[in-house]
């Protein structure tokens, strides 16, 4: 196919220059992508369509009707990173979640940062995601957020910034496996000569940091999945990862608390858990300590946790390091704990709880993106560029009712990716979504999961709104 | 493993057989409306008894037509036990279940249930009838053979094995019993729009038991069974063929076969050994089993309440001996709860 007349439009593109030169690392791949014969592409796209469905690759969408499940659109152009530039986003991402951990333990014992005044003590005791029964508490080998996906979005000056952290219980890593599997079907000759790093291994590296976090005194942990169940958006992986580290999946009703010792209920009898890697919120965890309406969770649970007796990952309360309103000041966290400069920076970020930059924000609200400080999934988000009169002032309203649950920021002009558009190539916006371990040491699984914008000019990305995936490669030098 | 996994991977077979068998009786029901030798009106009907769901039937179908029956049987989303039905609540199942079962299995469940699901909305290019039917008994097939080369045989495919065997002798026992719905009394319990549609029909041969030998060949394809029978019987007779259905433990769609299996899988899983029991689950499956190893079918035939008597207490123990397994092994979460 003709590359040529792929059009950049002004857009930093992950593949392509703005001459169309291809970029470190995506060579071959746009030369292989130059050999598609006609219709090919589009031949390719309808093939991975078909794979996802009868591997029945889905989410459940919230708000139709129960158990509507849907496929998730994959695209089958991949977004490439050179090996050079993901060491460094390693390397940042290492040195985040690292902070993180510190900065969450810290707020639930010691609290030497809000008394050295480097994080406001009201704005981490207000956060929706502050848990005040997690005081105290020390987990076992000292993490807190085992599993983290962290956003990060390239601008249009092309530097990569991170726009987020997922700390509580973040899903994706699953179309990652899925994606690169399904691509390898569909498209095999795209990865011929290359040198791209795999992924296969993360669910082996999952279960070695399950085991390692376990209660001391279990000798051979027993490590299950907890999930809400089959209409949660997330049950796919759920399943998945279990089914990949050969752990049983459980509900809430499975598992039964006695003299602090959690238990699942089986064919012979009632056997003891060591891990539950839960996929449910803090707040649907233990009815008994937080939400008493809670049908998913297990009743005990967070005594069991007390005492020590079983491992939660990730721990309960490191909701607080995700919270939007605490990003802002991550990098000053960063600073605070290891004395190092942030490796990725932070998008600039007004905290609208702190009066002078709500000010600020109020009267450019149309310059900005406004987001909640602890919703998920892409809702509440306003595109002050892009909004209607009412949805600025609606915004403008809830801001001044509730001002510590806004942040600010300036609206990013996203960089794109070649995506598949009947038998063409049009570029699309994109994110990243890195998933990093926190064990024995911390892991970053090469790559991520590329999100993309599948409508034009879009630029939400989420699953639940008209988002799509990609395979993610980390390209390294030279020939295979 | 789990009580509620064990407990889906039960279910999920059960349904998955169950579409089979569904399927493979409407198929036999159109062969021998073909043939014209029993009124169409009488053979659709006694298909719908056949399953037992007949009151629901004619409560909102009326007539028993090829289309009303055929659309009840594989579509009707308000029969829980139409094809389509039980293709959805097995996916579902193993939607549950997707972390114990292999991905073949996964990938064949999940095909199977699109496929019906297409069928359903007239989307999925099908050339009448027989060619949904085949795909369906095809899949099942698929789906047993799968589990059987991609899981391993250890609990969680006991569990499975039971559901299918158990839900296999039910179907195959209802096969047999389908000479009690073509009798005249049966059709009391019809509307009576039913008796109407015999009118200007060919009639003449209404079924005395036994003697029709159409009707018992399409019993036995009903079991796919036809083939095995003539290497062992020759000719097609009543009594035979009651036989070769209940007693023949070679033959894996026979009753005495599926329960000897079904019992193997059960001790399986607890470990116990035949002739003693532990438990409900063993107690009742045994007793039954142990009740073919001494039958003999002229006894049957000769015996009180006849072939149909025989059947119908087949069945209720049969439910008694699923019960015992739902409460021995799925209902702790239950027994927890009362005491």
């Amino acid at each position: 196919m003709d590359l040529q007349a792929y059009q950049t439009e002004g857009f930093h593109d992950e593949l392509f220059d703005a001459s169309l030169r291809p970029r470190p690392g995506a060579e071959l791949l746009a030369s292989r992508l130059a050999e598609a014969s006609d219709g090919e592409l589009a031949q390719r796209q309808r093939a991975a369509d078909k794979t996802l469905l009868t591997m029945g690759i889905t989410f459940n969408v919230y708000g139709h009707e129960a158990g509507t499940e849907k496929v998730w659109p994959f695209d089958v152009v991949p977004r490439v990173i050179e090996a050079a530039e993901w060491a460094v986003i390693e390397r940042g991402l290492k040195q985040r979640i690292h902070a993180l951990n510190l900065f969450i333990d810290d707020v639930y014992n010691e609290r030497r940062i809000v008394t050295d005044g480097v994080v406001p003590e009201w704005l981490v005791d207000s956060g929706k995601c502050f848990r005040g029964p997690c005081a105290g508490l020390k987990p076992p080998r000292g993490v807190w957020c085992h599993i983290t996906g962290t956003d990060l979005v390239r601008g249009g000056d092309g530097v990569m910034y991170v726009l987020e952290d997922n700390l509580r219980t973040p899903s994706g890593v699953s179309y990652v496996l899925e994606n690169r599997e399904v691509m390898k079907r569909t498209f095999p000759q795209l990865f011929a000569g290359q040198r791209i790093s795999p992924v296969e291994n993360y669910p082996e590296k999952l279960l070695a940091m399950l085991e390692y976090i376990a209660p001391p005194q279990a000798r051979d942990p027993r490590v299950v999945v907890l999930t809400p169940g089959i209409y949660n958006s997330a049950y796919f992986e759920h399943s998945f990862l279990a089914r990949q580290m050969g752990v049983e999946l459980v509900q809430g009703s499975d598992l039964v608390v006695q003299s602090d010792v959690v238990f699942m209920r089986t064919t012979r009898g009632l056997q003891r858990v060591d891990v539950i890697y839960r996929r449910i919120d803090d707040d649907f965890l233990d009815p008994l300590a937080f939400r008493d309406d809670s049908l998913v969770g297990v009743p005990g649970l967070m005594r069991a946790y007390r005492a020590g007796n079983v491992a939660l990952v990730n721990a309960p309360g490191t909701g607080i390091a995700d919270d939007k309103a605490v990003y802002a000041y991550v990098p000053q966290i960063i600073r605070y704990y290891l004395g190092e400069d942030a490796i990725i920076p932070n998008v600039p970020t007004f905290v609208c709880g702190e009066p002078t930059q709500c000010d600020h924000v109020l009267s450019k609200l149309g310059e900005f993106v406004v987001k909640p400080a602890n919703e998920s999934g892409g809702y509440g988000i306003v595109l002050g560029p892009r909004a209607t009169k009412e949805q600025l002032e609606d915004c403008r309203a809830r801001i001044k009712a509730n001002p510590r649950n806004y942040i600010a920021q300036p609206m990013l002009s996203l960089s794109r990716v070649p995506t598949v558009v009947g038998d063409s190539l049009e570029g699309r916006h994109v994110d990243l979504r890195p998933f990093i371990l926190y064990g024995e040491d911390i892991f970053v699984l090469p790559g991520g999961l590329t999100r993309v914008a599948l409508v034009k000019g879009s630029l939400v990305v989420n699953s639940s709104q008209g988002g799509g995936s990609k395979d993610t490669w980390v390209v390294h030098e030279g020939r295979r | 493993m789990l009580s509620r996994v064990a407990d889906c991977v039960y279910w999920m077979n059960r349904q998955i057989e169950r579409a089979e068998n569904v399927a493979r009786a409407v198929e036999t029901t159109l062969d021998l409306a073909l043939d014209g030798t029993i009124s169409p009106g009488r053979l659709w009907n006694a298909l719908v008894c056949t399953f037992g769901d007949e009151a629901d039937f004619w409560a909102r179908h009326g007539l028993a037509d090829q289309a009303n029956v055929f659309t009840f049987l594989a579509f009707d989303q308000a029969n829980p036990n139409s094809m389509a039905n039980c293709l959805q609540a097995a996916r579902e199942n193993a939607r549950t279940v997707r972390d114990m079962i292999s991905s073949p299995m996964w990938e064949e469940i999940n095909k199977a249930h699109l496929y019906v699901r297409a069928a359903a909305t007239g989307t999925a290019g099908i050339h009448g009838p027989r060619e949904f039917l085949d795909e369906m008994k095809r899949a099942s097939q698929l789906i047993t053979g799968v589990t059987d080369a991609t899981m391993s045989h250890g609990e969680a495919w006991h569990f499975a094995r039971m559901g299918r065997l158990i839900e296999r002798a039910d179907k195959t026992s209802r096969v047999l019993d389908v000479e009690h719905y073509f009798r005249p009394a049966a059709l009391r319990f019809a509307p009576p729009a039913a008796d109407a549609l015999d009118s200007g029909l060919e009639v003449a041969a209404d079924v005395d038991a036994g003697g029709d030998a159409v009707q018992w060949s399409a019993v036995l394809e009903s079991a796919s069974a036809l083939e095995m029978y003539r290497k062992e019987y020759g000719a097609v007779s009543r009594r035979n063929v009651a036989e070769f259905l209940v007693f023949a433990r070679p033959f894996p769609r026979a009753m005495h076969f599926c329960l000897i299996k079904a019992e193997e899988s059960l001790l399986a899983v607890t470990g116990g050994a035949k002739g003693a029991y532990s438990n409900p689950a063993e107690q009742r499956l045994g007793r039954l089993r142990s009740q073919l190893d001494y039958g003999a079918i002229d006894e049957i035939l000769g015996g009180d309440g006849g072939l149909h008597g025989f059947i119908d207490g087949f069945q209720a123990k049969l439910n008694q001996a699923s019960d015992a397994i739902s409460e021995t092994f799925f209902g702790l979460r239950s027994r927890e709860k009362s005491s």
